[in-house]
């Protein structure tokens, strides 16, 4: 038993941070997509070799498990990211290795990028020149269809999150329908998990940047932050987000193991993470006053990102429904659509 | 990260598990916070002790079986899974005993630790004052030097001791240095409580239990054996006995992974009667309580590798005193009509509401989570 980050862990979170603090900064997550700043960003992503994080040594991938998976998507959380990230690292390796494997080595290289509608819902977050959608298998179950989007028509979608790119496609080319079910059901585990721990990073950055405001703003001749109601408010934070992390981190090597319990954990870390995102970004919110309710403050880059993940990949609501299920005492009623 | 438990950690539990089957007694006892609930506590206190299992963490010596923190973890998973009794020794083996092998001389461990694993010595808890609570500093009992008799004489009061009127002992804080700052000039005092001059006078806790005691002193007379950690020292020592009382030591996971488990039998067998809103709620409290399980490895894990949890104690004591409140409340929904009955939900749920009280209130813990975790200032 030993409940922390490997080395290995460690060392890869080191690199993909230093890459995010240089090529992420709340600039590029404005320029959103299509800017050259976007494109760099991937291009720095691609050459660390991320992108075959979750494949097999043997098909040219870093062979590497779940548990980094976490360490990657805390930091991809933290800086707000505006690429497809979780469809191509997370999803993409299980589904194109089953359904397409010709396709594995091009991801691999880091030489295409994958979008994902697992609710089927016709939009594709970060969808903008993205070369293949993964749609549905939404819960683990039912079919993913691969679909080539490189000549279809796209049209975007106005989102919550401004630098969300929200795509839509049609008369996409269906190259691969994926129906086996471990492979379903991985693609969704490993959507979710990426998911909650973007949404700890998310959370992490929001509190970071509010405790940064709280100590340097003054009012009524001292800094806000020594104000107990400011205090309480950024501590109940904490400790959302304190024990929503560690939630993540078991799901992760729970993933890794193969447990078969998992299901409980990594419902929990969802429905964990993304009630943390909430309150931590309520907290954070009121604790800047007006400045954080502008678009020239870059608190709201944050903000609307974790507004998006929470309702993605299955809302809080619905993790808790699909717990009671595994649990035995299900809802009387209809579970959540999402 | 790897969340597989060692062999010998599996055997352990596998020991624990069937000694608790084997031994736990059938019919829940009365409450450990009245006279005779305490003495049949203390029944099988006694016979967890006789077969070593009072004490596990500790070294053979004193009583224990120099369990790992790990197995100390685990065995306290089983203990309330099995349903066994609530510990009415807690207040000794788990927020004085570490402070004694902190600060103890070898005299004070040899004597005072196999008593206390025994359950002969039986120790209350003397933090809090009429005019002090969760502002531990503002005591004003005190003790003067002796040095005729060689020892002190302590006067003042202590109150809310839980369990005190059934104790033998105390261990408390008396101002030693009236003109010193006040987290100075205090020193920790082990107090027999038939030492001449003690009075004792326990009344009624909200839940109805004789739990609680006032504790008189006239002058009553100590060796200086009786001081722990050195005199004038006694705020960081009191210190180190307020982590554990925070932090995992007095709430292991084990306690609320058993009640999550009960609410969900309990949303079962109310059947419809349990709405979606409030399975919705069992689900919420049985994440929390999942959390807070996953939390603690991660915090023993530090604590093994030589990183101590320090402030981040205060996490614990007040996500464990709201989720044992929401568990609570939760249930009594679920019972409805049912809740006005007196049973272990409504007693659970009276005892739930003391938790953001004592062990300094939550408002306390989260200035300490701002300032020493978040680094905001201080007023």
């Amino acid at each position: 038993m030993r409940f922390a980050p490997s080395d290995e862990q460690r060392e890869l979170e080191a690199v993909v941070r230093q890459v995010l603090t240089d090529r992420c900064p709340p600039g590029t997550v404005r320029a959103g997509a299509g800017s050259a700043q976007v494109a760099a960003l991937a291009e720095s992503l691609a050459g660390l070799g991320v992108a075959g994080l979750l494949v097999a040594e043997s098909d040219g991938g870093l062979g590497l498990d779940e548990n980094h998976l976490v360490s990657v998507f805390e930091q991809i959380g933290y800086a707000a990211a505006p690429l497809p990230l979780t469809a191509t690292l997370a999803v993409a390796p299980a589904v194109l290795s089953s359904g397409a494997p010709d396709l594995l080595v091009k991801l691999v290289e880091g030489g295409l990028t994958v979008g994902a509608d697992p609710a089927v819902t016709g939009h594709v977050a970060f969808g903008s020149g993205v070369d293949l959608v993964l749609r549905g298998g939404f819960g683990g179950t039912g079919p993913i269809e691969i679909l080539d989007v490189s000549d279809a028509a796209a049209s975007t979608s106005p989102s919550v999150d401004v630098a969300l790119d929200l795509t839509g496609y049609a008369d996409a080319r269906l190259v691969a329908t994926v129906d086996d079910p471990q492979v379903v059901r991985l693609a969704w585990e490993r959507g979710v998990l990426a998911t909650s721990a973007e949404l700890i990073g998310l959370s992490r950055r929001m509190l970071e940047l509010t405790v940064e405001h709280v100590r340097a703003r003054e009012q009524f001749g001292a800094p806000i932050g020594s104000f107990q109601a400011v205090k309480h408010h950024l501590a109940t934070a904490l400790l959302h987000l304190e024990f929503a992390a560690p939630v993540v981190a078991a799901a992760g090597f729970e993933l890794a193991a193969g447990v078969p319990g998992r299901l409980r954990s990594l419902a929990t870390a969802k429905a964990l993470t993304s009630e943390a995102a909430h309150v931590v970004g309520r907290a954070a919110l009121q604790c800047h006053g007006a400045i954080g309710y502008t678009t020239e403050y870059d608190l709201h880059l944050f903000l609307k990102r974790s507004w998006a993940l929470e309702s993605s990949w299955g809302s809080a609501a619905w993790h808790r429904a699909v717990l009671l299920e595994d649990l035995g005492v299900g809802l009387t009623g209809v579970r959540p659509a999402s | 990260m790897d969340l597989t438990w060692a062999a010998q950690d599996e055997q352990f539990r596998a020991e624990a598990r069937d000694w608790l089957a084997a031994n736990v007694p059938r019919q829940p006892l009365p409450s450990g916070d009245t006279a005779a609930g305490f003495a049949a506590h203390l029944e099988w206190e006694r016979a967890l002790h006789a077969d070593r299992w009072s004490v596990v963490s500790w070294p053979e010596e004193y009583g224990g079986r120099a369990a790992s923190i790990w197995q100390w973890l685990i065995f306290e998973e089983e203990y309330y899974r099995a349903g066994a009794p609530q510990r009415v020794t807690q207040n000794g083996i788990f927020l004085l005993a570490p402070t004694i092998f902190e600060f103890g001389t070898k005299q004070q461990q040899d004597e005072l630790l196999p008593r206390m694993a025994a359950a002969q010595d039986l120790w209350a808890q003397g933090w809090s004052e009429p005019g002090a609570g969760s502002d531990l500093a503002g005591i004003s009992s005190r003790a003067v030097r002796d040095e005729q008799a060689g020892g002190w004489r302590l006067s003042g009061q202590k109150t809310w001791s839980t369990r005190g009127a059934f104790c033998t002992h105390l261990f408390g804080l008396f101002r030693t240095d009236p003109q010193a700052q006040r987290h100075r000039g205090l020193t920790y005092f082990l107090v027999p409580l038939d030492a001449p001059g003690v009075t004792v006078r326990g009344f009624d806790r909200l839940d109805g239990d004789e739990g609680f005691a006032d504790v008189f002193f006239e002058d009553a007379f100590v060796p200086d054996s009786a001081v722990l950690g050195g005199v004038d020292q006694g705020w960081s020592v009191a210190m180190s006995t307020t982590g554990s009382e925070r932090g995992l030591t007095l709430r292991s996971p084990g306690r609320f992974l058993k009640a999550a488990a009960a609410l969900v039998a309990l949303a079962g067998e109310r059947g419809e009667a349990a709405t979606d809103l409030l399975r919705d709620r069992v689900a919420r409290s049985w994440m929390q309580a999942h959390a807070y399980q996953q939390f603690t490895l991660a915090q023993v894990t530090d604590i093994v590798e030589g990183r101590p949890a320090g402030a981040r104690s205060s996490l614990n004591k007040v996500f464990w005193s709201e989720l044992d409140i929401a568990l609570h409340e939760t249930a009594l929904e679920l019972l409805g009509p049912d809740a006005l009955v007196d049973g272990p939900w409504t007693r659970g749920y009276q005892f739930s509401l003391s938790g953001p009280i004592y062990a300094g209130t939550n408002e306390i813990q989260r200035n300490i989570i701002a300032e020493r975790l978040l680094g905001l200032a201080r007023r």
